[in-house]
């Protein structure tokens, strides 16, 4: 017997009280959206910006390597998305447009449309999210319910930069991943 | 060694015990903060219970729909009915892609099955990619938390493993500096590996994916670069549908750290392409738990940590105290279901409080059970040492007047005795604790002075 039979019939031979699925409520938050997303983003060490105060920043930051993605900034790019996905290991800034956010912890929704390559908002050593305003939900819940079925291969809620706390819970940013996040608000 | 014996060891610094205590509860702080921000808390743990009792119920065909659409997406699905079994096909896996090297994000799974030592005694080499992890391999030990696996280490001895390892400075210890030196360090693991593992934290029935969260990066920095994803999975971690990861993934970060949610919570559907994707699904040990009516519901657990960072044992133990894969309240229901001898004394490392009970965001009776395996443990294990007492209290609560006696006796004999005798290793209540002032009188000779 393979060990996947003998797994099922295991648990096949188990006397197991049924239990009902339950259907899960559309919660909200009270408060208003963006208000409270902006503070979630505030909270998990990113930032807000609108359009014209990005564009201040890029101008003033003078970044070598950029790759943008976002349909709002098409010409900040000074680079192509490489074939081979180490090629990004220096690259400065990422710009990419969301999907949508979630108010109650900043989460952003980002598919393999978004990214092209799936590593780029993690070896990024600056991430920038472009988001419409008008995209944002109150709760994860209404968040799962605006991706539905949709069938990206790769789907990822970003919620900040890269973090850790594992040397006497101090918090540091910049761990792996991304060392700041920025989303514009459009 | 008993977990007795391993907290006495760990309580011997007393100053960092003390601060281990007070981290893990401003840890369990944060934790009710935040959950009190959310009107719908009980509402949202009461809900993720019930899921989880059902994916108990129905596991074997949420297992069989899991596969089927995985494979479907192009995932390779694998089977193991144990650990030895998980190892040898994430051998498998690396010797097919002549792989010597892995980045390997956090799985307490594969710590389990104890992948790293079998790998690397067939010639991989493995790299703990999460910082914490990655300082207690450099030490050769494991975790000592499941969600914080370095909490038992100052910045001064991580300062000094960095400058032996990673050649930084000596006896700089900012946290910053150190991260940023492991950032860079691990930068050239995760650009040169050909294969990354990971662990995962829900897969998904509905639609055959899988959810990996970190706060670091490290899962993503390490699969998107390699050619070949193994994601480990214990067969307990399925849940229904996508819909459902709203309820778990609001639950699982504010549990465990108080934060509002992991900063990536990724989710593969199928590999990028030209990519290879493996998914081994693990029971070792599941379905013998599933089968034990009083302790299947410890199945539910989402390894959040949140019962180890509110039990007033596990805070003044510490992580290693334990000697078992997950410490701590929920690991001490967990292990005895895999090898009862070993870990006997694990669940009367407690004070039933109940605490855990009361923080666990899927409602997992943990103190009930822990007071549950005490009995199975005596059954099988006898008294542990504490027949003979009992037997001698019970003859003297029997007869009053060898109660009299006795009482009279003992109150006279505390006031004379040399502590050395009073203390003795056989009054094991002794140990770390006084014995109260003996009163002068009886409560029997008191009433009658005073009230008759």
């Amino acid at each position: 017997m393979s060990s996947r039979e003998n797994i099922l019939s295991a648990i096949q031979g188990i006397a197991l009280e049924s239990k009902p699925l339950p259907e899960i409520p559309d919660f909200g938050i009270p408060g208003e959206v963006e208000a409270t997303f902006v503070q979630s983003i505030q909270g998990n060490k990113g930032e807000v910006m609108d359009k014209a105060e990005f564009e201040s920043w890029l101008a003033a930051e003078k970044h070598s390597k950029i790759i943008s993605r976002s349909a709002s900034f098409p010409d900040a790019s000074n680079l192509y998305l490489p074939a081979d996905a180490h090629e990004l290991n220096d690259l400065d800034l990422a710009i990419l447009d969301g999907q949508f956010g979630v108010a109650e912890n900043g989460a952003i929704w980002l598919e393999d449309a978004e990214l092209g390559l799936r590593v780029l908002p993690f070896i990024t050593e600056h991430l920038v999210i472009v988001l419409d305003r008008n995209s944002l939900v109150a709760t994860m819940h209404q968040g799962y319910a605006r991706i539905g079925d949709a069938s990206s291969g790769f789907g990822v809620f970003i919620a900040g930069p890269s973090k850790t706390a594992d040397i006497e819970q101090s918090l540091v940013v910049g761990a792996h991943g991304a060392k700041s996040l920025r989303v514009v608000l459009v | 060694m008993s977990h007795p014996q391993n907290a006495a060891e760990f309580l011997k610094n007393q100053a960092k015990a003390k601060w281990h205590d007070e981290t893990l509860w401003f840890v369990r702080d944060k934790r009710d903060r935040i959950s009190k921000t959310i009107p719908e808390w009980e509402n949202l743990r009461n809900l993720a219970s019930q899921i989880k009792d059902n994916v108990l119920a129905n596991l074997g065909s949420y297992l069989e729909q899991f596969e089927q659409n995985a494979i479907k997406n192009g995932i390779h699905v694998h089977w193991a009915k144990d650990g030895d079994e998980h190892n040898r096909i994430v051998l498998d896996i690396l010797q097919k892609h002549h792989c010597t090297a892995i980045v390997k994000s956090k799985s307490i799974l594969t710590e389990e099955c104890h992948l790293n030592p079998f790998l690397e005694k067939n010639g991989v080499e493995v790299v703990d990619t999460d910082l914490g992890e990655r300082i207690v391999q450099l030490l050769h030990q494991p975790p000592s938390h499941i969600v914080l696996p370095a909490i038992h280490l100052k910045k001064r001895e991580i300062s000094e493993l960095f400058h032996e390892k990673l050649q930084t400075e000596k006896g700089n210890e900012d946290p910053t500096y150190l991260t940023h030196a492991a950032r860079l360090h691990l930068r050239e693991k995760f650009l040169g590996a050909k294969v990354a593992l990971t662990g995962v934290n829900f897969g998904i029935a509905e639609t055959g994916e899988f959810v990996v969260c970190t706060n670091e990066g490290n899962a993503d920095m390490g699969v998107h670069l390699a050619d070949v994803h193994v994601a480990c999975m214990g067969i307990e971690k399925i849940l229904p549908r996508r819909k459902d990861l709203g309820i778990f993934l609001r639950l699982l970060a504010r549990s465990a750290t108080g934060q509002p949610v992991t900063n990536y919570n990724s989710h593969f559907r199928s590999p990028a392409p030209g990519k290879e994707l493996h998914i081994v699904l693990v029971d070792n040990g599941r379905t013998a738990q599933l089968a034990r009516e009083k302790f299947k519901n410890s199945l539910k657990c989402i390894r959040c940590g949140a019962c180890m960072n509110t039990c007033p044992i596990y805070r003044r133990s510490g992580g290693y105290s334990y000697g078992s894969t997950v410490p701590g309240p929920i690991g001490s229901i967990l292990s005895p279901g895999l090898d009862m001898k070993k870990h006997s004394t694990l669940p009367f490392a407690s004070t039933l409080c109940g605490s855990c009970s009361d923080v666990c965001p899927v409602k997992i009776n943990i103190h009930e059970q822990l007071y549950e395996w005490r009995q199975e443990i005596t059954k099988t294990h006898g008294e542990l040492g504490k027949g003979l007492s009992m037997w001698i209290a019970a003859g003297i609560f029997k007869s009053p007047l060898a109660y009299k006696i006795s009482g009279g006796l003992m109150r006279k004999a505390l006031k004379v005795l040399p502590d050395s005798l009073i203390y003795h290793p056989i009054n094991a209540w002794g140990k770390s604790r006084d014995l109260p002032e003996a009163p002068k009188e009886s409560f029997q000779q008191w009433y009658q002075k005073n009230r008759s």
